[in-house]
């Protein structure tokens, strides 16, 4: 008796026979495999942005708000030209630059500790620490930051009795927020970059006698050079987009974000908002193009 | 190896083909359809569901407070489920509206002659409102709610632009705008504006009493060498200005902790920060004030005009209206109204000779308003640029 002859033959369902088509034709497996990935890249991600470059040549009917598909250069002009759009990109990037070195500056020894000094225990209790506060809202992070700084804020509390004040809401408050924001974005990729450098040659630079800073300077440096930028390139871009701290915390002040968001929320003027919007995106690109050859854009 | 990067390669081919189409259609969908320009003429069956539009505290179902809730007795009465949407500004409500997903809107005067102009709303044949009729005659057909003698909607309640100042900080109630323009230097970052470009007509307003040489008659009507004069006051007192609300919790928590002392406000924010212990108070300054009279209007693409007459009806009705307006502190549109709340002195109701002396927020436009014909005037977009100007 044979054990073949006993196997039932398989019913022929719908889904049997599509896995023997799909079986035989590798080709349309994978077209079928990526579709929807290709379909989300290309029409979410990649048509949004194109229509979002498009619709900063039309214009606006300024009384019925409805926009007008005429191809226009006025709104790129006037973002370019305007002398309130090179205030605010000015004050954009100035405290968007702010910001990433204050973070980089205490991104560095944290890091440094984190991957070179503590214990594989405290390593892992320090990378909890600084992942805890991206567990709550950006939203309350920010409000705190207005309770601290207001004038009955913790803040005023702590420096009143040595004749101290607070700094009050404005743009230094605006900076230390975001600093306190985008710290864990720039903490990681140190963190990551600093772990990646082997000890070995830390031991080697010891034994041909170079003392700790030369080191840090010679050998450790460069090699975390492109994991500092990537954590630039984060502190930075955040920095350029952001316009809910600057709103909280930054008192009368407006960022880029600010007038991206009065131009479609209060003028109704998508145009002219997109044009906007063209300058952080310009400066971005800018930055990406500049440290493209440092290796950065493989530590992201 | 070489088969898989064909694949792609057509797979990127089709890629850019939906992408093509999409922006094709893309393109090919904006400026909407004009809606009805005729009001209806009969009333049928509600449709069971209506979608409002609503300024925060004017369609309360309970949510924020159980005690407070003329929306679930709508409902209740009509069968028409609502869901509502509240709004910050009258520049959000307009692109809310615009949007075509609400049936009804609570518009201020500084977006009712947008959504106008837009075709967002449909006329409204008042017949079919009974209680229209009860409606403060001084409310009926103005600038804001009744274009080209058709009227848009049902006027709903009004009040002021206070001033409201600390009362740690004042000894007594400041007399004059002056305190926030003038000699704001005297509070330097402590001082506040209502964040939104319809605030250059109290600037102006402002400049109607101070400088009688421009010749400001209207604040809504601002020729461009008077426009200039208001930004300048306007930028003055930028250097003073702690913060710019449009939140009216921010405000509350502002004036609570003291970082502003004295700036533009509603009546409901001094109510809910006395009740809250902030040393707050308000005045109406002699320069007069702005002010807002709203009105609920139709969407011109609705589906359900049944229960949007219906919501016009009720909310106007006085027991309700009274209600809304009480719950919101502003003036009910109706005597009637009054009936129903206690507080109606303290808003004046129902004088019209105070009620005329509120400039009511209106759409600036390049007509002018004003009457005069030999000058054109600055229109919204105009005021939006100069705001966010003024704002730097």
């Amino acid at each position: 008796m044979t054990t073949t002859s006993t196997v039932p033959r398989p019913p022929r369902t719908p889904a049997r026979a599509a896995s023997a088509f799909l079986s035989a034709h590798p080709r349309t497996r994978l077209i079928l495999l990526l579709s929807a990935p290709l379909f989300w890249l290309g029409v979410v991600y990649v048509v949004a942005l194109a229509l979002l470059l498009v619709t900063a040549f039309w214009s606006v009917d300024s009384f019925t708000g409805e926009v007008t598909t005429e191809f226009t250069l006025d709104n790129i002009i006037e973002v370019v030209t305007g002398s309130l759009y090179q205030t605010v990109t000015l004050r954009t990037v100035g405290v968007a630059l702010a910001v990433t070195l204050i973070d980089v500056a205490f991104a560095l020894p944290i890091a440094f500790f984190m991957a070179k000094v503590a214990t594989p225990r405290m390593q892992r209790v320090l990378l909890i620490l600084v992942l805890t506060p991206l567990w709550a809202s950006y939203l309350v992070k920010a409000y705190a930051w207005r309770s601290v700084l207001s004038q009955d804020g913790i803040l005023e509390w702590l420096v009143a009795p040595f004749g101290g004040q607070t700094i009050g809401y404005g743009l230094p408050a605006t900076i230390i927020t975001l600093s306190y924001l985008w710290l864990p974005y720039v903490i990681l990729p140190i963190y990551a970059g600093l772990e990646r450098v082997p000890d070995s040659l830390l031991e080697a630079s010891g034994d041909l006698g170079g003392k700790s800073w030369p080191t840090l300077r010679l050998v450790v440096f460069p090699l975390v050079l492109p994991a500092i930028i990537a954590g630039t390139i984060f502190a930075f871009a955040l920095s350029l987009g952001d316009y809910i701290t600057v709103n909280i915390v930054g008192g009368a002040n407006q960022m880029l974000g600010n007038l991206v968001y009065t131009n479609v929320g209060a003028a109704n003027n998508l145009p002219l908002a997109s044009a906007i919007a063209l300058i952080p995106i310009a400066i971005i690109f800018g930055y990406l193009f500049l440290v493209r050859r440092t290796g950065a854009l493989d530590n992201l | 190896m070489k088969r898989m990067t064909r694949t792609v390669r057509r797979g990127v081919t089709v890629g850019l083909a939906i992408t093509t189409v999409a922006l094709l259609t893309a393109c090919g969908t904006s400026g909407g359809g004009t809606g009805p320009t005729e009001a209806a003429s009969e009333l049928g069956e509600t449709e069971g569901q209506l979608s409002v539009l609503a300024w925060p505290g004017y369609a309360e179902d309970g949510s924020n407070d159980p005690a407070v809730d003329w929306v679930t007795p709508f409902e209740d009465a009509t069968g028409c489920e609502v869901t509502v949407k509240t709004f910050g500004t009258s520049d959000e409500a307009v692109n809310l509206f615009k949007t075509g997903d609400y049936d009804v809107v609570s518009a201020s005067g500084d977006a009712s002659l947008r959504l106008v102009a837009a075709g967002d709303v449909q006329p409204v044949n008042l017949d079919l409102v009974p209680n229209y009729a009860n409606v403060y005659d001084f409310l009926k057909d103005k600038a804001w709610n009744t274009v080209d003698g058709q009227n848009y909607g049902v006027p709903h309640g009004y009040g002021a632009n206070l001033l409201m100042y600390s009362t740690d900080v004042f000894s007594e109630a400041p007399s004059s705008w002056g305190v926030v323009f003038d000699e704001s230097d005297a509070y330097t970052g402590k001082v506040t504006a209502y964040d939104s470009p319809i605030y250059i007509a109290d600037a102006a307003m402002y400049l109607m009493a101070t400088q009688p040489d421009l010749g400001i008659e209207n604040p809504y009507a601002l020729d461009e060498e008077q426009l200039a004069a208001a930004v300048d006051l306007l930028k003055t007192q930028r250097a003073n200005i702690g913060e710019y609300w449009s939140d009216y919790l921010k405000e509350i928590q502002a004036f609570t902790t003291g970082d502003t002392v004295v700036g533009t406000t509603w009546q409901v924010i001094q109510n809910v920060a006395a009740a809250e212990g902030a040393p707050t108070d308000v005045t109406v300054p002699e320069e007069g004030v702005t002010g807002w009279s709203d009105t609920w209007m139709i969407s011109s693409s609705t589906e359900n005009p049944n229960c949007s007459y219906a919501w016009l009806d009720y909310i106007a009705s006085p027991e309700v209206n009274g209600q809304a307006t009480e719950y919101f502190g502003e003036a009910p549109s109706s005597d009637e109204a009054c009936e129903f709340r206690s507080d109606c002195e303290a808003y004046h109701a129902g004088d019209a000779a105070y009620a005329e002396n509120i400039w009511y927020w209106t759409t600036p436009i390049e007509k002018c308003i004003d009457g005069r014909t030999d000058v054109t005037c600055t229109d919204y977009s105009a005021w939006t640029e100069a705001w966010q100007e003024i704002k730097g």
